[in-house]
C-alpha cells in the first residue's frame, strides 16, 4: 500500500503553502531524512524531510502550487516490495493512516464545558475564646511574630531579601530574626531582584517554604517574570505535579513623597494570575494570621503590605497559633445603608469616611476583603443585598482595578440587588507626584469617599 | 567551514578565572592611586578531567540512550508535520552526548536536573518513560503533565528532574534556588542546571552566578553552546564567545569540553561533581555542541549552510563516534541492529501510544490551578 505523504505543518500557524519545489522526482528512492521538498509559508522556505523509506511512486501536487493546505496528499511513497508503478494509473484510495492536523480539528468542539463550581472551603474566622487577652500591636511587629512563629514551626521555612538580616529589615519587619533564626535562614541577598525571586521560586519547588521580602513591591517588577511564569504557573504546567508554596512579601502601594517609581498598588496585577494567593491585610491580627497562612499553604502567595500602615497599632489577641482564612472577606463595620468594600490601606479610609458617615446619619458598612485572589465574592455580595448601594475604595489607579472587578461583580451577580450605580473611589489616573499638595490630591481620602456614599444614597 | 573554533577544537580545558591576574604597579606612584582590594587565596579549582574510560556495556549503555533520544525526536519531528504535535517544539538531534554523558554521572534521587525548552533529551537520559513524554507532546492526558505542559514544560519530581522552563534564562536561578535546597537540607545533592548560548546573556544568569558563588551553591552550570541562538550565531550576540570564562567575575572556574564525545563529557562530569561535591561552590561547564534541527519546527534555517551542517554530521557524529568505538570493542554489527530495532520499537511504541491515547478529559481544564481549596 502506498504511503501518502502530506503537506506538512512547519510552524505553529500553517494552514497552508506554496510547494516551491520538488527536490526528488517520480521513481527515486528516498530514505528517512532525505530532503524531499522545499515549501514556502507566509514566513520563510522551509525543507520538507521525508518520514519514510520507499520509491516516489507519484507526485500530485507540481511544484509552484500555491495555497496547498496542510494535510493534502502531494505524493505517493510505495514501501519496499510495492510496486511503484501500480500507483501511477491508480492514484491511491489509500486509508488515511494520520489523523486530521489539529488545526482542523478542534479538540473539544460541541463539549459542554461546565466549569467546576469552585469548591469554597466554607470557613470562617476562628473564634476567639472568650477571656483572651489583646495585645496592642504594630502591623510591621505582628508581620514578624507571625514570621518567626512559622519558623519555630517548620524548619523548612527561611526568610531571604535585601537588608533583612544584619540591618534588620529595611523597614525593620525582620528585626530580631536573625539573631534567634542565625545566617542559615535569616538570609541578606545581594540587590539583584529577578535572581533572588528565582533562587526563592526553584527552592520552594526543590521542598522548602521560602518567605521573599521585596523591599517594596515596586522592585518586584524586575522579579515579576518567576512570579507569575514560575510559580504561578507550575502547579498546572505540571499537571499537579509540582508546586511552588513560595511567599513573596512587602510593602506595596503609595508611601509618603516617594514620587512615581516607588508608589504604586500591584494588587490589581497580581489578582489577575490564576494560580497565584493575593493577600492584602489591613490590621495588625489579620497581617499576622494570614502571613501564616501564606507560609503553610502549599500554593504561591503575594503578599501586599503597606509602609504606611506598619506602624499603625491594633489588637492581636494572644493565642498560640493565631491562623486565618485565606479568600474570606472580613466585616470591619456592619451597617446598612451602604456597602463600602476596601483593603489595604484603603480599609482605614473607608473606616474614617463611615464614622464621619454616621454622625450624619448614614449607617455604613465596611468590608476588608483581605484577599485579592481568590476573591470573597460572596460576603461582598451578600452585604450588597442588605444594603442595595455599594462604592469600593482603592489607594491605586482606576483602570483594570480590584474596584472595576469588584463593579462586574456587583453587575453580574448582584444585578437585581442594585439600587445605584457602584461607584469607585480610587486614586488620580496620574503617576504618583512629588509635590506634597499634588500627592495629596492624587490619593484617596474619606471626603471623596463621602462624596460618593452621598451619591449612591441619593444624598449628595 | 570550520565549527569550532581553531584553537581549541574540542579540547578538554580547565581554565580558573584569574588565576594570575597582572597586577602591575602604577607606572607613576602616586598618592592619588587606586586602592586595589588584595588578591583573593588561591581560589580551589577542579582536577583536569579525563576522558572516561567506559566498559564495554557501560558504552553500550551510553549508546542506546543517545539512540532513544535521536530516534525519539525523529520521530517528534515527524508527527510535528504530521499535525500531532502543536505550538513549539525543540529538538535536541546533534546534541545527545551532553545530556547523557553528564547524567550518567549523577545520582538520580539525589541529585537535580533542570534545564530550559529542549528538554526531551535531558528527560530521556534521566531514565523517564518516553511514552509519556511523547503523549505530552500530543497533548494527551497521559502525558507526563496531563498534558497541560506540553513540549517546554514537563517535570518529573520523582526524578528530581524540575523542568522543562519556557523562558530563557530562568531555570538558572531556579536551578541555584534547587541547589539552595540541597545546602540548606544538606542532603549532598547537587544541581545541574542547563542553558544554551543564548540564554547565557541574560541578565539573571549573573545574578544567579554571583549568589551562587558568595553562598557556595552546588550547583553546576551547564552551557550547551550549539553554536546558535535561535538563529543568531555566538560571534554575533557575545562579546565572549569563551563561554567557560563567563564565571570570571564571580570566581567561578570554567571548563570546556567537547560535547560531541560522550565519554569526554562523562569524565568532565566526573571532575566537575568532585569539585562541586567537595564544597567549592558552583562549577561552569561549557559543552560544544551542535543542533542538526532548526532551532524550533518552525526554523528555516537560513542563518547556516546545510554544508556546515552536514559537516558536522559526517565527521563529529556524537552516536556514528560511539557506535564506531563500539565495534572497535569487538561489538558485532548484528548486536548494533539488533539495539537500533531495539530502539526503533521503543520510539513507535511511544509514538503510537502518544497518538492513540484521548486527549486531556474537558474537566481538567479547571484542576491544579491551585493546590489547597479556599
Amino acid at each position: 500500500m502506498a504511503i501518502e505523504l502530506k503537506m506538512p505543518a512547519l510552524s505553529p500557524t500553517m494552514e497552508e503553502g506554496t510547494l516551491a519545489k520538488w527536490l526528488v522526482k517520480e521513481g527515486d528512492s528516498v530514505a528517512s531524512g532525505d530532503i524531499l521538498a522545499e515549501i514556502e509559508t507566509d514566513k520563510a522556505t522551509m525543507e520538507f524531510e521525508a518520514v519514510d523509506e520507499g520509491t516516489i511512486s507519484k507526485i500530485l501536487i507540481p511544484e509552484g502550487t500555491d495555497n496547498v493546505k496542510v494535510g493534502a496528499v502531494i505524493a505517493l511513497i510505495a514501501g519496499e516490495g510495492e510496486d511503484a508503478s501500480a500507483d501511477q494509473a491508480a492514484p491511491a484510495p489509500a486509508p488515511a493512516p494520520a489523523p486530521e492536523p489539529e488545526a482542523a480539528k478542534p479538540p473539544t468542539e460541541n463539549v459542554q464545558i461546565v466549569p467546576e463550581t469552585p469548591k469554597r472551603a466554607q470557613v470562617s474566622d476562628p473564634a476567639i475564646p472568650e477571656g483572651t487577652e489583646m495585645v496592642p500591636t504594630t502591623v510591621r511587629e505582628a508581620l514578624r511574630d507571625a514570621m518567626a512563629e512559622e519558623m519555630r514551626r517548620d524548619e523548612r521555612v527561611f526568610v531571604m531579601g535585601e537588608e533583612v538580616a544584619e540591618y534588620q529589615g529595611a523597614y525593620k519587619v525582620t528585626q530580631g530574626l536573625l539573631e534567634e533564626f542565625g545566617a542559615r535562614r535569616v538570609i541578606d541577598t545581594p540587590i539583584t531582584e529577578y535572581g533572588f525571586a528565582g533562587i526563592g521560586a526553584g527552592a520552594a519547588m526543590g521542598g522548602l517554604r521560602p518567605v521573599i521580602e521585596f523591599m517594596t513591591f515596586n522592585f518586584a517588577m524586575q522579579a515579576i517574570d518567576h512570579i507569575i511564569n514560575s510559580a504561578a504557573k507550575t502547579n498546572y504546567m505540571s499537571g499537579g505535579q509540582m508546586r511552588c508554596p513560595v511567599v513573596f512579601r512587602g510593602p506595596n502601594g503609595a508611601a509618603s513623597r516617594v514620587g512615581a517609581q516607588h508608589s504604586q498598588n500591584f494588587g490589581p496585577w497580581y489578582a489577575s494570575v490564576p494560580g497565584l494567593i493575593v493577600i492584602a491585610p489591613y490590621d495588625s491580627a489579620d497581617a499576622k494570621g494570614l502571613l501564616k497562612a501564606a507560609i503553610r499553604t502549599e500554593d504561591p502567595v503575594v503578599f501586599l503590605e503597606n509602609e504606611l500602615v506598619y506602624g499603625r497599632t491594633f489588637d492581636v489577641p494572644k493565642l498560640d497559633d493565631h491562623v486565618l482564612p485565606i479568600g474570606k472577606a472580613r466585616i470591619m463595620r456592619e451597617g446598612s445603608d451602604v456597602t463600602i468594600v476596601s483593603y489595604s490601606i484603603g480599609v482605614g479610609v473607608a473606616l474614617e469616611a463611615a464614622e464621619k458617615l454616621a454622625a450624619e446619619g448614614v449607617d455604613a458598612e465596611v468590608i476588608d476583603l483581605r484577599t485579592l485572589r481568590p476573591l470573597d465574592t460572596e460576603t461582598v455580595l451578600q452585604s450588597l443585598k442588605k444594603t442595595n448601594r455599594m462604592v469600593v475604595v482603592e489607594e491605586g489607579w482606576p483602570v483594570c482595578s480590584i474596584a472595576s472587578e469588584i463593579c462586574a461583580v456587583a453587575m453580574e451577580q448582584g444585578f437585581d440587588d442594585l439600587d445605584a450605580p457602584v461607584l469607585r473611589v480610587t486614586n488620580e489616573d496620574v503617576p504618583l507626584p512629588y509635590a506634597a499638595n499634588l500627592e495629596k490630591l492624587a490619593l484617596v481620602d474619606s471626603a471623596r469617599v463621602i462624596a460618593a456614599v452621598k451619591k449612591v444614597t441619593y444624598k449628595g | 567551514m570550520a565549527l569550532i573554533h581553531q584553537r581549541e577544537r574540542f579540547s578538554v580545558l580547565v581554565k580558573t578565572p584569574a588565576a594570575k591576574p597582572v597586577r602591575k604597579p602604577p607606572a607613576k606612584a602616586s598618592s592619588k592611586a587606586p586602592v586595589l582590594p588584595e588578591e583573593g587565596s588561591n581560589h580551589p579549582r577542579p582536577r583536569n578531567p579525563e576522558r572516561y574510560e567506559a566498559s564495554q556495556e557501560e558504552l553500550l549503555h551510553f549508546y542506546k540512550e543517545m539512540l532513544l533520544i535521536r530516534r525519539f525526536e525523529e520521530r517528534a519531528g515527524q508527527l510535528y508535520g504530521l499535525g500531532l504535535i502543536g505550538g513549539f517544539c525543540h529538538l535536541y538531534i546533534g546534541q545527545e552526548a551532553v545530556a547523557v554523558g553528564l547524567q550518567s554521572a549523577l545520582e538520580p534521587g539525589k541529585d537535580s536536573v533542570i534545564t530550559g525548552y529542549r528538554d526531551h533529551g535531558h528527560m530521556l537520559a534521566y531514565g523517564i518513560d518516553p511514552k509519556i513524554i511523547m503523549a505530552e507532546l500530543t497533548g494527551r492526558g497521559a502525558g507526563i503533565s496531563r498534558g497541560k505542559g506540553g513540549s517546554m514544560h514537563m517535570f518529573s519530581t520523582e526524578h528530581k528532574f524540575y523542568g522543562g522552563h519556557g523562558i530563557v534564562g530562568a531555570q538558572v536561578p531556579l536551578g541555584a534556588g534547587l541547589a539552595f535546597g540541597h545546602k540548606y537540607s544538606e542532603d549532598g545533592g547537587v544541581c545541574m542546571a542547563y542553558f544554551g548560548d543564548g540564554a547565557a546573556n541574560q541578565g539573571q544568569v549573573y545574578e544567579s552566578f554571583n549568589m551562587a558563588a558568595l553562598w557556595k551553591l552546588p550547583i553546576i552550570f551547564v552551557i550547551e553552546n550549539n553554536g546558535y541562538a535561535m538563529g543568531t550565531k555566538v560571534s554575533r550576540s557575545s562579546a565572549e564567545t569563551e563561554f567557560y570564562r563567563r564565571g570570571d567575575s564571580f570566581r567561578i572556574p570554567g571548563m570546556q569540553v567537547n560535547g560531541m564525545d560522550v565519554l569526554e563529557v562523562r569524565g568532565a562530569a566526573e571532575a566537575a561533581l568532585e569539585y562541586v561535591r567537595a564544597g567549592n561552590g558552583p562549577l561552569l561547564m561549557e559543552l560544544k555542541t551542535y543542533r542538526y534541527r532548526g532551532h524550533s519546527m518552525s526554523d528555516p534555517a537560513k542563518y547556516r549552510s546545510r554544508e556546515e551542517v552536514q559537516n558536522v554530521k559526517e565527521k563529529s557524529d556524537p552516536i556514528e563516534a560511539a557506535k564506531a568505538e563500539l565495534l572497535k570493542m569487538g561489538v558485532s554489527e548484528d548486536a548494533m541492529k539488533a539495539i537500533d530495532k531495539e530502539i526503533r520499537t521503543i520510539v513507535s511504541e511511544a509514538a503510537d501510544f502518544a497518538e492513540t491515547s484521548p486527549e486531556p478529559d474537558p474537566s481538567e481544564l479547571y484542576t491544579d490551578v491551585l493546590v489547597e481549596q479556599y
